[in-house]
Order: C-alpha cells, then sequence, then structure tokens
C-alpha cells in the first residue's frame, strides 16, 4: 500500500549543506519545497551540547552522528579483478546522516579550486600536450572559475569563512595565496590566530622560498552576522572538530547559518526520518514524477513534485540515479554510459616530526586551524620535467589532541608495554604533524556502480566502489613527499617520519571523505551525467548536486566549490528553467 | 508552477514547517552503567581481561595499571551495549574472506569474538604452562604469551585479529572519559596532559611552547566538584 500525497512544487532529497541552499534560494522564489532527509533532526541546543559533546569515544571512535552501515553500506574492490566486499564499517571515508548531513562534522576547510581545475583537460593539453593525460580521463567542468566566482563568494560570504586573501582582482596580496584565483573582495572574517605548530611550519617553509598562507576555515575566527541574519560565534579552539557537532554554533554548517531562517518560511517543510528509495519516472522515462520514501513508521509514500533535486552525499546521489534508472550506467570495459563514470578520491600523505622540549599543546586545535602551501598543488608549478601531472596542498592543520586516536610515537616503539608508556608521554605534546592532500585525477577503471550480491534493509542493491590510486596520482603524491621531506629537514626535531601514498586502496584506516564524481558535470551527454547548471542529460527535471559534479578532484577540500555548485545550480533553476521547464543546454 | 501554502497532512513523518524544532538539552547524555558487576564477561573471563589489561598497561612509576583504571570494565560495558553486538555495522552475508583492504569481514560481533578470543587464548595458556591460568602466570610469562598473541606466533582460527581487538579496546578505556567505566581518575588523560572535555581554550592560544596550566576535566567534572567531596 503507497500512500499518495499532495504534490509539492520541489522535493529535495537529502537536508545538508546543499539542500538547505537550494531550498532556500527557491523558496524565495515562491515555490513550495519539501525536503527529505533520512536522519534524524539535529541542531546545535539539542544534539550538539557542550556539556557532553567533548566525547571522543561516543562521536569519533563509535561514530554516533554518521551514517551508519546498518542503514545503508557500500561494497569496495581495488579493481575489477576483485571480488567486492561490503565495509561492514566505514573508515576510509564517513558519510553524514541527518540534518546537516556531513556538513555538520567537518573540519571546516573552505576552498576554491584553481581556475585551471575547472578547464583541466584543456589546460593540461594545451601546456603538456594530449600525450601526458593519455591514461586518465580528466575533462572540463563546462563552467569555469570566473562563472562561478560568485557563487563562491556567496557561499563564503553565507559561512563566515576566516581566512587571508591572495588574490583581489588580479592583484596579488601578502599574506595570502598567490596561486588562487582572482576573487571580488576579502573574505568575510581575518584569518584565526594561530597555534604553535604551524607558525613553526610557516616560518620553515618561507625559509626555504614558500608561500604559507592561513588555511581558509568555517570555524570563525570572530563573531559574525551572515547575509541571513544569522549570528555565530567565535570558535573556542576547543579541538572536537571534524566528526563532531560544533556545540558552540562558531562552525558553520546548514544549522548555523541557514536553517534558522529557512526553517520559518511557511512554503517549506522538511521531513527527517523517511528514506528515499528512487526518483519515479514518467513511462517514458524522460520526466521524473516525484519520489518515494518510506517513512518513519515504515509506510511507503509518494511525493509527487515537478522538480527532484537529489542533495544528498555524492555517493548516494550516484546510488539514487542508478537505482532510478536515471541516465546510462558507466561501463568500464567500453568506456561509456555516463552514472558512475570519473569517480575520484584524494591522495595523501602525512609527515611527523618528532621534538625535544617543545609543547605544542595539540589539544587547543580547530579544524581547519592551520597554514597551507599551494606552491606544489594543481598546475602551480611547471610539470615540463615531471612524470605526473597534478599536485598537492601541504598542510599544517593539526585538528585535536584526543588520546584515543592521537597517540604519536616514532617508528619502532611497541605498541603496549611500559616502554609504550614512556613513548606515549614523551611524544604527546612534541610531535608536529603536517600532511599533504593530493588531486585524484579520473582513470578509465574507477567507477561506481551497483553491487550484484550485497542488498540494503530494504533489498536495493548496495553501491559498488571500484577503486584504487591511478599511478599518475602515486608519483605525483610521492613527488610531494620528497617536497615534505625537505620542509621536516628545514624544521629540525629529533626525527622525522615522512608518509608515502601507495598503491592498494585500503578501505579501513581514515583518509578523507573527499569522494567525488559519478554523476559529473559537463559539455558532452556521452562523457557527463549532468549539463554545466547541474540538470540531467536524460531527465531535465532532476537537478544532481554536489560533489558527485566534479570530473576529477584538487588537491583540495571539496566544500567550497559544492557550496558554489548549489548557487549556480540554484541560479539556473531561478532564472532560467522556471521560465521556460526543460532541457537547459540542447546537446 | 502553483504556490501551496498548506503544509501536508497525513504524512506519518517527523515535518517540520513554519517553525524551529528545537529542544534544549533534549538529546541523551551518556547513560553511565551502574559498577559493582559484570554484564558480559564471565568471572574467569573478567579476571583473565584484567590480568591482559594490566600488562597492556602495567602500573609503573608514571600511571596506575590497565586494571586500576577500570579498563577490563569499561571494556565489559561496552561489549554489554550496541557495540558489543554490532548493532549498527552491517552484518548481512554472504561472508566471504576478504583481502586485507576490505577491512573485517567475519560473521561474529564483539561479544563473539572476546568469547572466543579469550577461550583460545586461555587453551594456548592451560597448554603451555601446565593447565595454569593466564592471571596465575608470572608478569615476564603473560608478557611472552601476549607478544606471541600480537606477533601472529599463536595462531587460533577463533581468535583471528583478537589481539589488535582486545588493544585497541583497552586503550579505548585508558583514554575515553571516565564516563565510560575506564580511564580512572582521568590517570591516562594525565599521563599525556590531554585537558578532557574543556572547550575553551582562547586564552591559550598564543600561548606557544608554553605548558597548559589546568587539570583534566571529565565530562561529569572534575572530583571535587561534586558534593560532599573533600
Amino acid at each position: 500500500m503507497v500512500r499518495k500525497l499532495p504534490r509539492k512544487d520541489v522535493v529535495i532529497v537529502g537536508l545538508g549543506w546543499t539542500g538547505a541552499i537550494l531550498a532556500h534560494e527557491l523558496t524565495d522564489a515562491g515555490l513550495d519545497v519539501v525536503a527529505i532527509e533520512r536522519g534524524p533532526w539535529r541542531d546545535t541546543a539539542t544534539d550538539f551540547n557542550v556539556a557532553y559533546a567533548p566525547d571522543e569515544l561516543r562521536y569519533a571512535i563509535r561514530k554516533d552522528l554518521f551514517l551508519q552501515p546498518a542503514q545503508e553500506a557500500m561494497t569496495m574492490r581495488n579493481n575489477i579483478s576483485q571480488t567486492a566486499l561490503p565495509m561492514r564499517d566505514y573508515g576510509s571515508f564517513l558519510p553524514g546522516t541527518g540534518v546537516g548531513g556531513a556538513g555538520t562534522h567537518w573540519n571546516g576547510h573552505t576552498w576554491r579550486f584553481f581556475p585551471s581545475d575547472f578547464v583541466l583537460k584543456t589546460h593540461l593539453t594545451e601546456r603538456y600536450g594530449a600525450g601526458r593525460i593519455a591514461d586518465l580521463t580528466v575533462q572540463d567542468w563546462g563552467v569555469s572559475y570566473d562563472e562561478l566566482e560568485n557563487s563562491f563568494d556567496r557561499f563564503e560570504y553565507l559561512a563566515g569563512i576566516s581566512g587571508k586573501a591572495g588574490n583581489l582582482n588580479g592583484k596579488i596580496e601578502a599574506g595570502g595565496n598567490p596561486f588562487e584565483g582572482p576573487r571580488s573582495r576579502e573574505y568575510p572574517l581575518p584569518p584565526m590566530q594561530m597555534t604553535y605548530a604551524p607558525t613553526l611550519f610557516a616560518e620553515a617553509a618561507r625559509s626555504i622560498g614558500l608561500h604559507p598562507f592561513p588555511t581558509p576555515s568555517a570555524n570563525l575566527s570572530k563573531a559574525y552576522v551572515n547575509p541571513l541574519g544569522i549570528a555565530m560565534g567565535q570558535c573556542t579552539f576547543c579541538g572536537f572538530c571534524e566528526r563532531f557537532g560544533c556545540a558552540n554554533y562558531s562552525k558553520s554548517s546548514a544549522h548555523t547559518t541557514i536553517l534558522p531562517v529557512l526553517m520559518r518560511k511557511s512554503n517549506f517543510e522538511a521531513r527527517t526520518e523517511c528514506e528515499v528509495l528512487k526518483v519515479d519516472l514518467a513511462s517514458d522515462g524522460k520526466t521524473a514524477k516525484g519520489v518515494t520514501y518510506v517513512d518513519v513508521t515504515g509506510e511507503l509514500c509518494e511525493q509527487p513534485a515537478d522538480i527532484v533535486l537529489l542533495n544528498a552525499y555524492g555517493l548516494h546521489n550516484v546510488r539514487l540515479m542508478l537505482l532510478s534508472k536515471i541516465g546510462t550506467p558507466y561501463d568500464p570495459a567500453t568506456g561509456t554510459g555516463t552514472v558512475g563514470r570519473n569517480y575520484a578520491y584524494q591522495t595523501n600523505a602525512s609527515t611527523q616530526v618528532f621534538f625535544e622540549g617543545k609543547n605544542f599543546n595539540p589539544f587547543i586545535a580547530a579544524g581547519a586551524l592551520g597554514q597551507t602551501v599551494d606552491d606544489y598543488n594543481g598546475d602551480a608549478f611547471d610539470h615540463a620535467a615531471l612524470d605526473f601531472v597534478g599536485g598537492a596542498g601541504i598542510n599544517c592543520i593539526p585538528t585535536n589532541g584526543r588520546p584515543i586516536a592521537y597517540r604519536p610515537t616514532p617508528p619502532g616503539t611497541p605498541r603496549w608495554g611500559s616502554a609504550w608508556k614512556k613513548a606515549a608521554k614523551q611524544n604527546y605534546g612534541n610531535t608536529l604533524t603536517f600532511s599533504s592532500q593530493g588531486s585524484s585525477y579520473a582513470a578509465r577503471g574507477n567507477y561506481l556502480d551497483l553491487d550484484p550480491t550485497y542488498k540494503d534493509r530494504f533489498g536495493r542493491p548496495l553501491l559498488r566502489v571500484t577503486f584504487d590510486f591511478p599511478d599518475n596520482d602515486i608519483r605525483m603524491s610521492n613527488w610531494v613527499s620528497d617536497r615534505m621531506q625537505q620542509i621536516a629537514t628545514t624544521l629540525g626535531g629529533k626525527q622525522a617520519v615522512v608518509g608515502r601514498a601507495r598503491k592498494g586502496w585500503n578501505s579501513v584506516p581514515y583518509q578523507s571523505t573527499h569522494n567525488t564524481g559519478g554523476a559529473i558535470m559537463g559539455t558532452d551527454p556521452n562523457t557527463s551525467a549532468v549539463n554545466r547548471h547541474l540538470q540531467s542529460w536524460d531527465v531535465p527535471n532532476v537537478f544532481v548536486v554536489g560533489a558527485s559534479a566534479f570530473p576529477q578532484n584538487a588537491g583540495k577540500n571539496p566544500t567550497g566549490p559544492v557550496g558554489a555548485l548549489a548557487f549556480w545550480a540554484a541560479d539556473a533553476i531561478r532564472n532560467h528553467y522556471l521560465k521556460n521547464p526543460g532541457k537547459l543546454v540542447q546537446a | 508552477m502553483t504556490l501551496l501554502v498548506a503544509s501536508i497532512a497525513g504524512a506519518k513523518a517527523a515535518e517540520h514547517s513554519g517553525t524551529l524544532p528545537w529542544k534544549p538539552f533534549a538529546a541523551l547524555p551518556p547513560q553511565p552503567l551502574p559498577g559493582g558487576r559484570w554484564y558480559v564477561f564471565t568471572p574467569d573471563e573478567a579476571r583473565m581481561v584484567e590480568a591482559i589489561v594490566d600488562r597492556l598497561i602495567p602500573a609503573d612509576d608514571l600511571s596506575i595499571g590497565g586494571k586500576e583504571a577500570g579498563c577490563a570494565t569499561f571494556i565489559d560495558r561496552q561489549l554489554a551495549g550496541s557495540y558489543g553486538s554490532s548493532e549498527r555495522l552491517y552484518t548481512q552475508g554472504p561472508f566471504l574472506p576478504g583481502l586485507p583492504t576490505q577491512g573485517y569481514q567475519g560473521a561474529e560481533a564483539p561479544v563473539a569474538r572476546y568469547r572466543a578470543g579469550l577461550a583460545a587464548l586461555a587453551q594456548h595458556v592451560r597448554a603451555q604452562f601446565a593447565g595454569k591460568a593466564f592471571a596465575d602466570l608470572a608478569p615476564t610469562d603473560q608478557d611472552k604469551v601476549l607478544g606471541d598473541f600480537d606477533a601472529g606466533k599463536v595462531a587460533y582460527p577463533a581468535a583471528a585479529g583478537f589481539f589488535n581487538l582486545l588493544l585497541q579496546n583497552t586503550m579505548e578505556g585508558f583514554f575515553a572519559d571516565p564516563i565510560y567505566g575506564g580511564n580512572k581518575d582521568m590517570a591516562g588523560w594525565k599521563l599525556l596532559g590531554f585537558p578532557g572535555a574543556r572547550y575553551d581554550y582562547r586564552d591559550y592560544v598564543t600561548a606557544h611552547n608554553q605548558p597548559f596550566p589546568l587539570p583534566p576535566l571529565s565530562i561529569a567534572g572534575r572530583p571535587e566538584w561534586k558534593v560532599g567531596s573533600k
């Protein structure tokens, strides 16, 4: 028995960052909008109570705020010769759930990608020749940095980002990132105060000719009132940022920036603890009618709507498209099909420098408090004599000193017993960590599809992730690790351990929740699932918004571009689609 | 597009419209389990785990040991909850042997893994030490047994991966908030210099390379804050 509900203008799947932004923009345009969120209602006062929010076991180790695998797991393998098996617990990445989504428990690094990242295939081909990217499937986004600049700006002012511009309208600014694209105005807030470790890191990097700058942060350096009139507080450096909700109203999320206004609108409704099973298509398969979901009591409901917006986490957007038969699934054997194509991740390595007689107080921290070096990121440096494309930001951003997970000891230290205790005590405050966050360039064998064996609790196939680090990216990361070695040597200390990326992506240790691609944007329906406005090529009243749209990933955190794409898609719907519903781009 | 202003009636969902559904302090704080009993471990298992955690984290001049810190109590209480039953994890079959990159692929939840692992370890000790229990061995022999287990020199299918699970849970017990039954008097935090559940360090951010002056704080406060404490 299916309960049929009265129609809405717009149904949104997922009420995180992008769902909240789209809902705000479209309700402002006068539309009647409902958001279906499978997780619970969450907000600061109710769920991130400062009296017990700083609880490492509950939130960071037992992962209380995340999507639980019992609700939805994924399977993984490194290549098609292996049998994919379920990630019975999430480890390598941690999808969010509930109102606010993954934007609840992020660290707050808020980047713009470089202008060259948006025209990557064109740019690399022009500079190095097509042969250099022959084993990669990198593509242009179909939208330029200049076109997105206003959307980046709106997201940064919505969120109250703390930082220092490096390029204001083409003029290079001291103290910012000299490699970034031009900004139309300064960040809304000044950079955060620096702790000791990133201060030393920046001094060392500067002394060897690099250009460190404060990492742009959604942990607020000062109290702030955003353009919607919502007030936020100053970050208190508690060191419980990633994996935690901010109890202090000082980390930007949908809760702290949009929902207090959105929720008061009579033409908006949020339905929580309701899981969308699929997008319902008309019999021709070319139009979406709405969505079918299971409500909190287990009853099946049909929500008709004129526009369907997929605003779930990127991986879930792709799974919903596959389950709903929107677009053609990607086939790695032929390279044809678009849904699941160009899945990419992040290629990371970390470095530890062990000192004596230092007091880094690692517990005084915030998720995005630190210093970044972009000299070796993207195409900021010449690759002509190198055997790879892409690059990595080098970041000294100590996020916490939470002792279940953070107990650095030098190699060779026993894992337990008296010698371990001595080393744990000695090194806890004496260790400086920095890391490289590298680009992940799309390759033909990395993709997403539906698993043939494993099902969720409703009997739907799980998403299958087939991924390994491309050789290009391993060479890139190792070259950047050599640069990290130079910085570590400059820092001194009694011992440095420089990490190296290796093939064989391991789904167990945490690496990054920066999964991208699978429903990528572009200008050619043969190689992209959505057009430059995030509109499905195949079902034009479906828009798919999130990092699922990235044709490949840059060496930076994705939330800034994700927020910008939400504003970009909202503009396309408000200013173009509503006036003339149908395909915004004729292929 | 028509504008529907009335909210949907009839859908059985948690519906929120035209309002901020905020209920201050509505979420559950952590609920400590009453002490004075074992929830999952048998008396023999509890005795064995207490002896093990006291070798993984031995008492010395730096801190109390794992037993006194409550690590076995912590593990027992964790096993009694959703962690012990893997309630939150994906537990549907088929269960196939996986690659190291694919993580734990066993069908057994932590309670069953403890039961099997402890039994296998007890059997090993009885065979090697003339029928003795682990807790009755000399500390050097206990370290040898655990070292062999850690190094994979003792192969028991029933206990695969058990040592790592035990070590991880022991460390959780020593470093988690005391509200969960371990980390007695914040001993683990004092060992490292971690101030615990404090949340405002604004006065200390730029005090580079300076020792942090305040003692650690639990979610439950500090012992001297309790009514009737000395």
